[in-house]
């Protein structure tokens, strides 16, 4: 079970969040053109990368704050975790 | 019957303390402190089951968790568990076990017969004989199979035994109480550090219980108790015995399970049987020691040989000869301390040394007590069927490859000892690359991958002095990390006398023309000949030679034979053993009950149960009750010998005609507010909403980015920024969810706040064409006319006193109204309702009528919204706002989204007006075709049309646009029904709306 650090609580263990996903995807702005290709890989297309990875967790049972994860998917280090309003650097 | 191998004296048992047993229904008896194996074998029992495969008969071979033979199933206290290891069970009062792996009986076995056609049964002989034909799987081999082999049958009653979860944190979890662990976890906590310290039997001290050493001016047994009586008054620490740190999980989470009160005849009131302890430690601390490993020889599987530290610490410990006539085959010093057990208490033993001239003090001793030593011997082979009577013994030649002449000594067991395995698991669950040892010929943990640190016997340190050394300086530097705190103090002196150098030999040869079996894998009857076999045939990796043979696959995952396979493989193949590499450990280490697994979440306990605060009205008038997600909601109120259709039918068909009331308090609310509410709800919802006027409801729906239908709902506006958005009981968390990821993350510039009201807010739907007249007795004060209070309006009213929220919001498409007040007054407004509504007939419904109700209207729910709808599905594509951009608008675009004949609801009518039709069927063209019969639509929901008494169901129908008027069949293969049936509008009641707004 995972230990993540929510920025806004504190260490705490993996069942009090649930995944989010990719958190590098930006969602295309409402009311703006867009090719289906692009629209595709906004909701389909998603690298399965082995690696360090940014993803979204929300902290369900807790603040219930969506954060910024970084954590690498094949060994599942955990380097960094950011507010939901924190840009990835 | 007398225990024939109990000592006169000796051990760590209590004599005072007589035990009554059954054995395969013979009574015994032992004493306290015996485990279910001490006590047999003092009672002369060696014989305790029959192998997996050959189902030869089997003995003992370890004394503790090593133990591949021993395994019984357990009664206690009218409960009965399979697979327990008799060298873990502790003996207590009325204990009863019986063999497994063996019909009718232990002494006569007919599988056994499978021993004398093992020339059939080589390696992958499952897999080649059963394979084919397909057909023979389920009914012949599988049950052959099962009955032949298994560990014992797990009990099919309820488990009346509570198991507990308990979540820890601590500075330093150290796992195992040898000596070790007792030094790390005595510097560690005398720096400050919290410690928990595991052990995995009953007894402290590992084994410093069994060998002969001094620390201090203490022995072995001394120092550790009085260790262990320091440790357990300090505040900081955590002492636990019968607790095996069994699986190490990431980020240093590790899982232990306690066994509680498995050592007693019953669990005490208020007890757990066993408590799964989730420990998240700053430090591990592996202190888990190692495994004595066997030599490889000739029937070496024959009860009577056993590991030679198993028959020491049924001496010392237990008081118990493992036999009268002892050899002891060893190739490293340790046999040398069985044998000077053995000679001690007047036993007389062999010892075979597969080494030329070894010396250490320890050999000087045995040869001062005249113990007969005879270097450069091998077992060749043991001899005797359901017990060791003698075994043939050679001299070995100095490259350990010629046998000299055959020579056969009188025994009853056999004490071997082929050098010591570091118990690795742990850390190589951690992520630690293991690596191979050569003075050990073992593998040891390489670098620390998580916060993890293998100290001693399970890093490969075999010396006591070093390990106490390294352990107390480890325990001090990783404490004093976390505290900052030191405490000097000076070490001990220790005594030792075995040395640490052992013969790099663990495999006897074959004597010319003997066929001897030599096992490799006792619990899986994995021989030497096997994975020769295997390697013939192909396989290279280790892993497929593992699965191919299932050496190391059984329950003790290969703790005995995992090192002679790979030395196996290794001679084989001639590459050196780090080359072959080994397989992966994986938790548990050893077996874990199911019961601790799963804790306290069984029953009604496996998820919370929610109930609405007019609950105890429902259950007092009748109602039986469904679950709704997490909740229990009344699915039909129960009158006289009605079934759920008759009731269901009268509940509806008042709604129609009179006025009904249903308890929707389980409907998810949400509550939102702040100046950009109406922005949210305009990006977030298909329709437009930036013009709502304050006290108005609106429904909208709900889209995923991918186009599909969400949730559906309607929202008020209470006053100018704020809202009260309601969504289906079942999608109520997700939708939060949902809206707090646009909020936080993709429009943190929108000022909302949103949260969950669900609990706060007791919610009835008062439906029926005299719904308005009951709604005027509950709200004298208000306007409730349809002037005052139309379609899809709003307002707060006053009921007898108590605050309401009145929306006209219809689910059923009558004139209806939801009320809502807050929780605590649920009942009464309940009870109002009902009061009041008396004159005009008013029944409760539950959700049944309400499905009825909604499907003849043609409404929309979760059986619709199923994930895989897109709006015009569902006939919903005049909500979609063509003026603004909304969440997943872009995906409707989509080509399959936009094709012509997509799938759209439809009404479905049997012809015969009579056979209800199953929901899940599927519409087809011809019920004839031939099979795969083309499939155009399904069956979402089904129910008794109260308007039209007669069936009628939801469907979603590839073309439904033109598909109205056509006739079709229902096919149901499970309820082997084919109804012909006639599509309609999905609106088969009131299909204008007009009773809504009436
Ligand atoms: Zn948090």
């Amino acid at each position: 079970m995972l230990h993540i650090k929510c920025p806004h609580c504190g260490l705490r263990s993996q069942n009090e969040f649930s995944y989010g996903g990719d958190a590098t995807v930006k969602r295309p702005e409402l009311g703006k053109e867009i090719s289906d290709q692009d629209w595709d890989n906004f909701v389909y297309n998603r690298k399965s990368l082995r690696g360090k990875h940014w993803e979204l967790w929300q902290h369900l049972s807790g603040c219930r704050q969506w954060i910024k994860v970084q954590r690498d998917t094949a060994t599942h280090e955990i380097f960094k975790t950011l507010k939901a309003n924190e840009e990835i650097s | 019957m007398t225990q024939s191998f109990r000592l006169e004296s000796g051990g760590l048992i209590d004599r005072d303390k007589k035990i009554s047993f059954k054995f395969n229904g013979k009574n015994y008896f032992g004493y306290e402190g015996d485990t279910l194996a001490s006590a047999l074998i003092a009672n002369g029992v060696h014989l305790i089951g029959r192998s997996f495969k050959y189902h030869r008969p089997r003995g003992f071979f370890g004394a503790g968790v090593d133990e591949p033979y021993a395994i019984v199933q357990l009664y206690r206290n009218g409960e009965t568990e399979p697979n327990i290891k008799a060298t873990e069970q502790e003996l207590f009062e009325g204990l009863e076990a019986k063999s497994v792996n063996c019909w009718p009986s232990v002494n006569f076995d007919v599988g056994a017969i499978n021993n004398f056609l093992k020339i059939f049964l080589p390696a992958g002989f499952y897999y080649k004989t059963f394979m084919w034909p397909k057909s023979f799987w389920y009914k012949i081999y599988e049950p052959f199979i099962r009955r032949a082999a298994g560990l014992g049958t797990a009990s099919i009653k309820h488990d009346k035994e509570r198991y507990e979860h308990k979540y820890e944190y601590c500075d330093l979890l150290i796992t195992g109480s040898g000596p070790s662990g007792l030094a790390s976890a005595y510097s560690a906590a005398k720096n400050g550090a919290k410690v928990i310290l595991a052990e995995d039997k009953s007894r402290f001290g590992g084994t410093l219980l069994t060998s002969e050493v001094n620390i201090g001016n203490q022995s072995g047994k001394e120092w550790a108790d009085s260790i262990i009586s320091e440790l357990k008054e300090m505040p900081n620490v955590t002492v636990k015995n019968r607790s095996q740190v069994f699986g190490y999980y990431d980020h240093n989470m590790l899982v232990m399970s306690e066994r509680i009160s498995d050592h007693l005849p019953k669990t005490k009131k208020f007890h757990p049987k066993q408590r799964l302890w989730y420990i998240r430690a700053k430090e591990v601390l592996i202190s888990s020691g190692s495994i004595e490993r066997p030599i490889v020889f000739g029937n070496n599987d024959t009860p009577g040989v056993m590991l030679s530290s198993a028959a020491k610490e049924y001496l010392k410990v237990y008081g118990v000869l493992v036999g009268k006539k002892p050899l002891v085959f060893t190739n490293n010093d340790s046999g040398y301390e069985t044998a000077i057990e053995f000679k001690k208490n007047g036993i007389d033993p062999i010892i075979l040394d597969t080494r030329k001239e070894p010396k250490s003090e320890i050999i000087e001793e045995a040869q001062n007590m005249n113990i007969n030593i005879k270097n450069s011997y091998v077992v060749v082979a043991a001899q005797g069927y359901k017990k060791v009577k003698s075994a043939d013994v050679a001299k070995i030649s100095d490259n350990k490859e010629e046998l000299g002449s055959i020579e056969n000594i009188e025994c009853d067991c056999i004490c071997v000892s082929g050098f010591w395995t570091p118990t690795i698991h742990l850390a190589s669950q951690s992520g630690n690359k293991t690596k191979f040892n050569e003075d050990i010929d073992a593998f040891v943990p390489g670098i620390s991958k998580q916060n993890e640190k293998t100290l001693g016997a399970a890093n490969g340190i075999y010396t006591l002095e070093e390990t106490l050394k390294d352990s107390f300086e480890k325990g001090n530097l990783l404490s004093k990390k976390i505290t900052n705190n030191e405490n000097k103090f000076s070490f001990p002196n220790v005594v030792e006398k075995k040395s640490t150098v052992h013969d790099k030999f663990w495999c006897v040869p074959l004597p010319k023309g003997k066929n001897y079996k030599r096992f490799l894998d006792f619990q899986n009857d994995v021989a030497v000949s096997d994975i020769e076999i295997a390697l013939k045939e192909g396989y290279r990796s280790i892993e497929h030679v593992k699965r191919y043979t299932t050496l190391g696959m059984a329950t003790d995952q290969g703790k005995t034979s995992n090192l002679n396979g790979l030395q196996l493989v290794s001679k084989i193949e001639n590459k050196v053993v780090p080359a072959v590499g080994h397989t992966t450990f994986r938790p548990p280490y050893s077996p874990v009950s199911i019961g601790a697994i799963v804790g306290r979440e069984v029953g009604k306990h496996s998820k919370p149960t929610r109930k609405s605060p007019m609950h105890s009205w429902h259950e007092k008038n009748n109602a039986v009750f469904v679950d709704a997600g997490v909740w229990l909601r009344p699915r039909y109120y129960k009158r006289g010998e009605e079934n759920l259709f008759e009731a269901s039918k009268r509940e509806a068909k008042n709604v129609r005609t009179n006025v009904g009331v249903c308890d929707v308090t389980t409907l998810g609310k949400i509550d939102i507010k702040g100046p950009d509410a109406a922005e949210l709800l305009n990006r977030v919802y298909t329709n437009a909403w930036l013009k709502l006027p304050v006290g108005k409801a609106r429904y909208g729906v709900m889209l995923r980015e991918d186009g599909i239908v969400m949730d559906d709902g309607t929202t008020t506006r209470i006053s100018e920024n704020h809202y009260h958005m309601t969504t289906t009981t079942a999608q109520a968390a997700n939708v939060l969810s949902h809206l707090e990821y646009y909020l936080q993350l993709v429009w943190p510039e929108l000022n909302v706040n949103v949260v969950s009201t669900t609990e706060q807010w007791a919610g009835a739907a008062i439906a029926g064409p005299k719904s308005r007249e009951l709604l005027k007795k509950l709200f004298p004060n208000s306007d409730v006319t349809n002037e005052g209070l139309p379609f899809m309006g709003y307002m707060e009213g006053d009921l007898f006193g108590v605050k309401a929220k009145i929306f006209r919001i219809s689910f059923s498409g009558e004139l209806a109204y939801e009320v809502n007040v807050e929780s605590d007054n649920g009942y009464f407004m309940w009870e109002k309702i009902i009061e009041a509504g008396e004159e005009f007939g008013i029944q409760p419904y539950g959700t049944e009528a309400l499905s009825t109700l909604r499907i003849e209207m043609g409404h929309v729910a979760g059986s619709e919204l199923d994930g895989r709808t897109i709006p015009y599905d569902n006939s919903l594509e005049g909500l979609l706002s063509k003026k603004k951009d909304f969440i997943g608008k872009r995906s409707l675009s989509r080509k399959a989204f936009a094709a012509k004949d997509r799938q759209k609801i439809v009404g479905v009518v049997p012809l015969d007006k009579k056979t209800s039709i199953p929901e899940g069927s599927h519409l087809v063209k011809d019920s004839n075709a031939p099979l795969p019969n083309p499939k155009l639509g399904y069956i979402s929901a089904s129910c008794w049309s109260v308007e039209h008494d007669n069936p009628f169901s939801l469907a979603i129908l590839k073309d439904g646009k033109n598909m109205i008027g056509e006739k079709l069949f229902v096919m149901s293969p499970l309820k082997n029904k084919i109804i012909p049936v006639e599509i309609v509008s999905s609106h088969y009641v009131d299909p204008k709306g007009e009773r809504v707004r009436s």
